[in-house]
């Protein structure tokens, strides 16, 4: 099997002892199809098991590997090192605290996610003995992009704005909320649009477009924020400029 | 008791730090051009308002080496955040028919269609046909 020496320059930072973070060169014999997890992995288990970084599935599923692989936010279990020349510089997601080496802290982007309501909030309660909520596929469909979020947070590291105002909920939680939004059998759009269509909800939006164009699950955030700003816009118009506030 | 690292994003040069935020300022900046010329346009009509004499001063002013390169300028930026525009609008509206999603470009272009279009029709009133 093909092999390849791999140089890395990663990120450290230990909260015990350090007040800022520096760089540690690493080089590593790695297979050629290896991933730069595998890499880190390689170093923690040979070279330094002081190193830490989180990761669970190494197949882009989990969401939890997220960091900033030469200045671009990429899952690291997805992101193959025959594909980089030269030192590979890797940092932990930018945007988010870090507590040690690659680990950030999520709780912002977790407690953003609650803010949202995430879950389908009934229009009537409907007792089991009635049976299911039905669904056709295109209703499915109308939705079904934006439940393919794995929670990366790659988005929030990709986003300027989130950067600059940590109170935007961003990205992903707005892109959640609007998949409820969405669903043909939900009715708590009015309260998610509280949220969602505040100054630190979508207005806080510029439309960069760097969360789709990092999405490893393609779930096309930018869009959705989009969306909702043109259904929030409608909302505003209904409410002032028709008799009765549209009702 | 250890402590989190924050690292401040630099609130001026930030836009430095990836291609992509480059081209995200370049037609937030093309905006500035298009607000210039509506400020042209206002100064037109007050031209207009104020007599023959004032309009045609005007109108001069408008054939000069600086105004043309202007008009030229805010021309490019025009056109670059127009497509920039009708190429969002696929990402903002999405039509879906029966099951299945419009496809992206036919929604672009059918932007591109009708400025084409509006366009083409500016002209013809402004006796450019
Ligand atoms: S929207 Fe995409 S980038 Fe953002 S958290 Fe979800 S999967 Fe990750
Ligand atoms: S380890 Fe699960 S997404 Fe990378």
């Amino acid at each position: 099997m093909k092999e390849r020496l791999v140089q890395l320059d990663v990120f450290r930072y230990n909260p015990d002892t350090d007040t800022a973070g520096h760089y540690q060169h690493y080089e590593v014999v790695c297979q050629d199809e290896w991933v730069v997890l595998d890499a880190l992995n390689k170093i923690k288990e040979t070279i330094d098991p002081t190193l830490n970084y989180r990761w669970s599935c190494h197949m882009a599923v989990c969401g939890s590997c997220g960091m900033m692989i030469n200045g671009e936010p990429k899952l690291s279990c997805h992101t193959f090192l025959r594909d980089y020349a030269g030192v590979i510089r890797v940092e932990p997601l930018t945007h988010f605290p870090v507590e040690r080496d690659l680990v950030t802290a999520p709780d912002d982007f977790i407690e953003k996610l609650k803010r949202v309501k995430p879950y389908l909030i009934p229009k009537e309660p409907k007792p089991i003995s009635e049976g299911e909520y039905l669904q056709t596929p295109a209703q499915l469909k109308k939705y079904h992009r934006f439940t393919l979020c794995i929670n990366c947070m790659l988005c929030y590291a990709a986003c300027p704005e989130y950067g600059l105002t940590p109170k935007f909920i961003g990205p992903a939680a707005i892109s959640l909320a609007h998949r409820y939004n969405q669903d043909s059998r939900d009715g708590g759009r009015d309260e998610r649009q509280e949220i969602i269509a505040s100054k630190e909800g979508v207005w806080e939006c510029t439309f960069v477009g760097a969360c789709s164009e990092v999405c490893p699950a393609h779930v096309d955030p930018a869009g959705a924020l989009q969306q909702v700003k043109i259904a929030s816009s409608i909302d505003w118009f209904k409410e002032h400029l028709l008799p009765g506030g549209g009702k | 008791m250890s402590k989190p690292l924050i690292r401040e994003v630099p609130p001026t040069s930030w836009y430095l730090r990836h291609p992509r935020y480059l081209r995200y300022m370049a037609r937030e900046v093309t905006s500035l051009f298009v607000g210039a010329y509506c400020v042209l346009l206002v100064f037109a009509l007050q031209s207009l308002a104020a007599g023959q004499a004032s309009y045609e001063a005007f109108l001069v002013a408008l054939r000069s080496p600086a105004s043309i390169a202007f008009h030229l300028l805010a021309l490019a930026a025009a056109l670059y955040h127009a497509a920039t525009w009708f190429n969002a609008t696929q990402k903002a509206m999405p039509i879906q028919v029966g099951e299945e999603f419009v496809s992206g470009n036919l929604i672009s272009g059918a932007h591109y269609v009708a400025w084409a279009a509006l366009s083409i029709v500016i002209l013809f009133l402004a006796g450019v046909f």
